[in-house]
């Protein structure tokens, strides 16, 4: 445990308890029964869950994030350049478009999607292990999901298909049980393990892809990992969640000057920089009184692009080689 | 113990680049490798390094092939020090001087500040890698490679854009590793550095056959032999002169 590791585990540990007595009701902690009648039942069937969910998915997403820019040795990698998240999304708006969407069917069809992602970035570039040829073909994944989704929503079958498909591209938390915790939990839990075992890795590329291979660092290997680790954290926080961009690139970006800046140290304490960053995000998204809900992924972009822009200018100000 | 390369074939992309390289490295030996732009000298140390597959011969790491060995007992035998100096993070000396231990996946305290104080980057510490200067950077660049105690040190032009100060500091360094035991092997540009420093001189050519396929060993040997006044004339095409006694010889152009 790094120290950012531990300042952030500590707000984390605050934030949770006091982020379930927020929203359209709020909760008195002293005094749960004058907060009306469902209060134990807003608790624990729905705050809850919903508060453990954007744990796992802002875990999931920081940690993605962090080995991202790590194997792409560059501070503005977002783990959706991998093809990974449009994929996954196009997997679930393939179940919309077939009527497929309730129950297990959409964070199914997701998870199909961010498989498949995989399987092809793993065909395309898995043999080689070259980092330039696993970009592209990210990118490339990407824009041909991107194609299809928006493919499927101009011949959507009718409006509420389509407007099931546009609401729930732009992310949410909104309405999540334990079940979907149950899903996502051990699953984002495994791709974070997976992304650990590639942090020596990470910490070799530092120094270039020659240098890492001459340290005894195998570049099939490490993509692998890579694939699996950020298809899993990133393909089921789609699965549950929808598109939440910003996380995977801001968080990391923020927790790094608190760290010694090798990638090894920023998977932690960006995993849980990220949990927090979606947590209390979320409980914004419930407090505002707006008549219906703020989709988490627009808030997200909301708040993260201004605040981004406002930091890259600090940084640019206060040192040229800050970006690093 | 020995690195050798027996009848070494080598290709990048589909271009052949080297053949029929043959040559036994020895340790505690500084070896310069030299020759003109694109005969493949940053090849052969690649391949030399374990990182390329020859496509013909092979190279033994003590009479054993170099691809019989797993990565990690390679990389702990072998430091391979890329041209330029490129660090992603702006991570400190010594963290930046800790990745060599890598190959051992210790910390290495010990060999890592051994390797902080033969390079005299004690005052250097915690600087961070964006606020170094050149001949900083290569210095520090260099002790990730001794943190990691290797048999071997090979290094691409690590000479490359420094001051002539910063040149001599390093190659001393890399003189003090090969008088302690290592074998180094460096691809060189400066003749006169490789004819003062280098116990031996490979020179290779891309000189000679017609249908061309590769370079060849033009010369292998003592400096004096090795970088002869027709050596580098058939090798460069550039006639030239050395003047002054042995260990201080100059190369005069005219």
């Amino acid at each position: 445990m790094n120290r950012a590791s531990v300042i952030f585990a500590a707000l984390l540990l605050i934030a949770l308890p006091l982020s379930l007595l927020a929203g359209r009701v709020w909760i008195d902690p002293f005094n749960l029964a004058d907060s009306g009648p469902n209060a134990a039942l807003i608790l624990m069937e729905l705050r809850l869950p919903r508060a453990l969910l954007a744990i796992v998915i802002g875990g999931g997403l920081g940690a993605a994030g962090a080995s991202m820019q790590g194997y792409l040795r560059n501070p503005l990698a977002d783990p959706g350049l991998f093809g990974i998240a449009p994929m996954a999304a196009l997997g679930a708006v393939a179940s919309f478009w077939f009527g497929l969407s309730g129950g297990w069917a959409l964070p199914i069809a997701a998870l199909i999607g961010a498989a498949l992602g995989m399987g092809m970035l793993a065909m395309i570039a898995g043999r080689t292990g070259g980092i330039a040829l696993f970009t592209l073909a990210g990118l490339m994944i990407a824009s041909l999901a991107g194609a299809l989704t928006a493919l499927a929503i101009t011949l959507s079958p009718n409006a509420f298909a389509m407007s099931e498909i546009v609401m729930w591209l732009n992310g949410a938390l909104t309405d999540r049980s334990w079940s979907e915790v149950w899903l996502a939990a051990p699953l984002v839990a495994l791709g974070t393990a997976i992304l650990m075992l590639a942090a020596r890795s990470l910490d070799a590329l530092t120094l270039g892809e020659d240098a890492a291979r001459s340290m005894g660092i195998r570049s099939s290997t490490l993509l692998w990992l890579l694939i699996l680790g950020v298809g899993l954290t990133v393909g089921v926080s789609v699965a549950v969640a929808g598109i939440i961009g910003f996380v995977g690139l801001i968080v990391p970006h923020l927790v790094r000057p608190l760290t010694d800046r090798l990638p090894s140290s920023l998977i932690v304490p960006s995993a849980l920089a990220g949990a927090l960053l979606v947590l209390i995000a979320d409980c914004v998204v419930r407090i505002l009184p707006l008549v219906t809900e703020l989709r988490l992924g627009i808030a997200l972009s909301l708040i993260g692009a201004p605040f981004f822009l406002w930091l890259l200018l600090k940084l640019r100000r206060s040192s040229s080689g800050a970006l690093a | 113990m020995s690195l050798a390369a027996i009848e070494l074939a080598l290709s990048r992309g589909n271009k052949e680049v080297v053949q029929g390289f043959s040559a036994a490295l020895e340790k505690g030996e500084l070896t310069a490798i030299c020759g003109p732009n694109g005969v493949g000298k940053s090849t052969l140390l690649m391949a030399l390094a374990g990182l390329i597959e020859p496509t013909a011969g092979m190279v033994l790491l003590d009479e054993k092939r170099l691809e019989k060995y797993t990565d990690q007992e390679r990389a702990q035998t072998i430091g391979y020090l890329p041209q330029g100096a490129d660090v992603a993070w702006d991570v400190s000396v010594e963290n930046l001087v800790r990745l060599g231990r890598l190959p051992h996946r210790d910390r290495g305290d010990a060999a890592v500040e051994a390797a902080i104080a033969a390079l005299d980057l004690e005052d250097l510490r915690i600087r961070p890698a964006s606020q170094l200067s050149g001949g900083e950077k290569a210095r520090a660049l260099l002790a990730r490679v001794l943190a990691g105690e290797p048999d071997w040190i090979l290094a691409d032009e690590p000479l490359a854009a420094l001051d002539l100060a910063h040149q001599l500091s390093l190659l001393k360094h890399l003189r003090g590793a090969a008088d302690a035991g290592a074998g180094v092997v460096i691809v060189l540009h400066d003749l006169t550095m490789a004819m003062n420093y280098a116990d031996r001189v490979a020179v290779l050519s891309d000189d000679g056959d017609v249908g061309f396929a590769g370079s060849t060993l033009a010369a292998d040997g003592p400096p004096q032999e090795a970088l002869s006044e027709a050596t580098v004339s058939s090798v460069w095409g550039v006639k030239a002169r050395w003047i002054g006694g042995n260990g201080a010889k100059a190369l005069v152009t005219k």
